[in-house]
């Protein structure tokens, strides 16, 4: 589903990945496991054409994404979920679900926003109050519901745990699976390896833009140094 | 009580106007952060396009489609300037933005002199509604009466547009975040040039539906921009009722200031402007904001460095070079060094604050004219005798940046370039107005050096020493503790406050100081000249050393003084062409558009290239 092969990243002229390639098939959750600056966000971003990469290739449904621009990216069913959430503070509930509407593509099924007010409940309360009036974890619901509006085939979640109280994030948790169970290709980055573990099924590690590991939980289990030397222990 | 409520009448139809054209701006800026600083051009293209199609097309029917049309003309103008011009600089510093819709500016001053003419042009009056009703006994023109009745319609329709409709609600959104919204799966390079569309066709159908009430002239441009300025900020920036109410307030001000203290109609908007920023900073329907987002061209930015010892010794060889000129240059050499020397420290005086402080002043003309005027006004009134004058010009107008500064300071980005545009324009009506003391129109005259500088080569070598002193000083500054904390001010004000730097007041401080050393070029221009007039304190005064920079390079110290130079030397020969701002503008457009180093940076990159210069990204 997705192929993202030798690309290699900037900022400015600060190189941030460095040749990194990997597939994920389509209906997989794979978490993209790192530090903090390992690259997850970068790689995140590279796909979406959010940066470009300088080379090396990013195939998505049959198509090259590099080039194209983000929005284009998004039409062919790329959902991203920023790290930094995004949402669009002045803007209710409502509206804010309404930027990320999109039609439905065939064979997915169509969210609709009564359908997302049943997986976010809370959302649902407050729908006609403004992004700003949010907590951290309504935030976060609100920007993965606002990306699946767009009716997405594979989602893009950076670090949907990252700051968000231990209850909610076992809720999180649980919503994931549900998305998952929709059918969507789920890439995840994470620096939780216990939230990653609860939903992803293939494990990938990224250290200075570099692939590190690929594989099972269960063979990174196996493996406790390869956590230690690239996973923040928690 | 008649004529009382004829003349709030008469305010209400002349807010009309005001109102959508403000609207367009405020839409415009709101969702691309772009003040559209050819919105005045735009509003005068509608007035020649709509006065155009009324004379094609008969009676009111003919007449009111017109209005529409010449709106959907001037939009199509403004996507054809928004793909051009403004698309390839989103991502630019705000500078680079405003002195490009400055280029259009000057375009089409040009194209609309070739197009129409110089001749005024009396607009027709509307079929059906020439004639006026009595009201309370008054007189009030039908056309007024329908200008006040359609205007409440056309901001509700806007206000439904940005509010309850989808394409409202991702104007709105990508007002906050476009990068999101285009993330989302919009393309928002399609919505930008909507909103552009939109923005411009008002500020058109301003300009049409004015015909009736003011016909159409070169000037209208200029006239207009300081007063949609005073609008939007009073209103508040972004918000639509508020560009009405202040449209409302200025327009109705205007009709009975112009009947009860007719010498200050043009003071008075300013002054309401100063206090409502007084008592609510941000207008009267606006929210705190965050000013448009710093993008960046090119390489980050290069630390400045002291000058090398080889640039020392070309500086040197040029200075004496300088001196040298009353040897073998004629009279004619020597002033016009010394006007390109003046203008040099002018426009280095604002660098100071613009490239080192990152504040983008656009009213700095106001401490150029005003240390001019201080010195030509104690010289006219007191006899003061120049020594003196040189002492207090700077003074004058360093007290005036203090002011002023202290005004402006709380905000940052296009709400400080548009407040120091609008207290410019205040000092200028100020001066044009109060004909009296100033002269008005007819400025000052007579104010000559003193006898021991009363020859051209003497007061070429007092301008040498001055104006070359006065732009070491400014670099001398820029590499002293203040110049770091100003520049550490400009990268990251919250780190540098994190360091025990008062921000605030150390661009206060760099504010006045570069005020005091433009009142300085100043008082060399008016002794210069002998004479001084209000259009040294115009828009355009302050937009010649904004270009200047820009030309040069915001981010070279050396910037300033290369641009000045090459500018006042290149005005003299382009003005002698009959379409110069043409040639003018799509130079500065090009050089926006393919070249946005500048001349110093581009050079140097180019010396890089070759080898004249160490390349300072080889070396890590």
């Amino acid at each position: 589903m997705i192929d993202v092969k030798d690309i290699n990243s900037f900022y400015g002229k600060a190189h941030i990945l460095n040749g990194l390639s990997f597939s994920i098939g389509q209906g997989e959750v794979v978490s993209l496991l790192g530090r903090n600056g390992a690259g997850k966000t970068t790689t995140m971003k590279s796909i979406m054409q959010l940066v470009r990469p300088a080379s090396g290739s990013v195939r998505f449904a049959d198509r090259e994404l590099v080039g194209l621009a983000p929005y284009q990216v998004a039409k062919l069913g790329m959902g991203y979920v920023p790290e930094e959430r995004r949402i669009f503070t002045d803007l209710t509930i409502l509206e804010n679900l309404e930027v990320g509407r999109q039609p439905a593509r065939d064979g997915i099924s169509q969210w609709t926003i009564e359908l997302l007010f049943e997986l976010f409940p809370n959302l649902a309360e407050r729908q006609h109050n403004r992004g700003k009036a949010l907590s951290g974890g309504e935030q976060q619901m609100l920007t993965i519901a606002r990306t699946l509006m767009g009716n997405p085939v594979c989602l893009l979640l950076d670090e949907p745990s990252e700051g968000i109280a231990p209850v909610i994030v076992e809720q999180m948790a649980n919503t994931i699976l549900k998305i998952k169970q929709q059918g969507l290709t789920v890439i995840l980055s994470e620096q939780n390896l216990h939230f990653a573990r609860l939903v992803a099924d293939r494990a990938i590690i990224i250290e200075s833009g570099e692939m590190r590991f690929d594989g099972a939980f269960s063979e990174l289990d196996a493996n406790p140094e390869l956590q230690e030397a690239y996973i923040a222990v928690s | 009580m008649g004529l009382f409520v004829a003349q709030l009448l008469t305010g209400l139809a002349n807010a009309a106007t005001l109102f959508l054209v403000a609207a367009g701006l405020s839409l415009i800026f709101g969702v691309t952060r772009i003040v559209n600083f050819a919105h005045g051009s735009l509003y005068m293209l509608g007035a020649y396009i709509g006065y155009n199609l009324m004379q094609v097309l008969p009676g009111a029917f003919g007449f009111w489609s017109s209005v529409l049309l010449a709106g959907v003309i001037v939009g199509l103008i403004g996507v054809i300037i928004e793909v051009c011009v403004l698309r390839p600089v989103y991502r630019a510093p705000e500078l680079f933005q405003l002195v490009a819709t400055f280029g259009v500016i000057l375009v089409i001053q040009d194209l609309a002199l070739i197009i129409w003419g110089a001749e005024d042009v009396l607009g027709p009056r509307a079929p059906g509604l020439k004639g006026v009703v009595r009201i309370l006994g008054e007189p009030v023109p039908m056309y007024d009466l329908a200008m006040i009745a359609i205007t409440p319609f056309v901001l509700f329709a806007l206000w439904y547009l940005i509010s309850r409709t989808r394409i409202g609600v991702l104007v709105r959104a990508a007002t906050q975040d476009r990068e999101m919204v285009g993330a989302l799966g919009v393309n928002q390079a399609w919505l930008f040039t909507g909103v552009f569309f939109l923005g411009a066709a008002l500020a058109g159908l301003g300009g049409a539906a004015q015909l009736p009430k003011g016909g159409a002239d070169l000037l209208m441009d200029f006239n207009i921009l300081a007063a949609i300025f005073v609008v939007v900020v009073i209103g508040g920036m972004g918000s639509l009722p508020g560009a009405y109410v202040a449209a409302v307030l200025i327009s109705v001000l205007n009709v009975f200031g112009v009947a009860y203290i007719p010498q200050s109609t043009l003071v008075l908007m300013y002054v309401v402007m100063a206090i409502v920023l007084l008592v609510k900073p941000y207008g009267l329907f606006g929210r705190e904001e965050v000013a448009g987002e710093h993008g960046q061209v090119g390489e980050p930015e290069r630390p400045i460095k002291p000058a090398s010892l080889r640039v020392r010794l070309i500086v040197g060889a040029g200075l004496v070079l300088l001196a040298c000129v009353p040897l073998f240059g004629s009279n004619f050499t020597q002033v016009l060094i010394s006007d390109i020397i003046i203008f040099c420290l002018f426009a280095a005086s604002l660098h100071f604050i613009l490239g080192l402080g990152g504040l983008v002043s656009f009213g700095h003309a106001a401490f150029f004219g005003g240390g001019a005027y201080v010195a030509a006004l104690i010289v006219t009134y007191a006899d003061t005798p120049m020594e003196v004058a040189f002492l207090l010009a700077p003074l004058g107008a360093g007290l005036g940046a203090v002011i002023i500064g202290w005004l402006c300071m709380s905000r940052t980005g296009v709400y400080f370039a548009m407040l120091t545009l609008a207290f410019a324009q205040l000092i200028w009506s100020l001066v044009f107005q109060w004909g009296e003391v100033t002269g008005g129109d007819d400025g000052l005259v007579d104010i000559w050096p003193s006898e021991w500088l009363n020859d051209t080569t003497p007061y070429f070598y007092f301008t040498l020493v001055l104006g070359v002193g006065g732009i070491l000083l400014l670099r001398h500054a820029a590499h002293s503790p203040f110049g770091y904390a100003l520049r550490a001010s400009r990268d990251s004000s919250r780190q540098a406050e994190a360091t025990g730097i008062n921000t605030k007041r150390v661009q206060w401080a760099a504010f006045s100081f570069a005020g005091a050393m433009a009142g300085l070029a100043g008082a060399l221009f008016v002794f210069s000249k002998g004479s001084i007039f209000p259009s040294e304190l115009e828009i355009a005064r302050s937009f010649d050393a904004l270009i200047v920079i820009f030309l040069g390079g915001v981010k070279t110290l050396a910037g300033a003084v290369v641009g000045g130079a090459s500018l006042e030397y290149a005005k003299d020969l382009i003005t002698r062409f009959e379409y110069w701002r043409l040639t003018l503008g799509l130079l500065i457009i090009f050089v926006v558009v393919v070249a946005p180093e500048g001349i110093v940076g581009t050079a140097r990159k180019a010396a890089e290239r070759v080898g004249l210069l160490p390349d300072p990204s080889k070396q890590s």
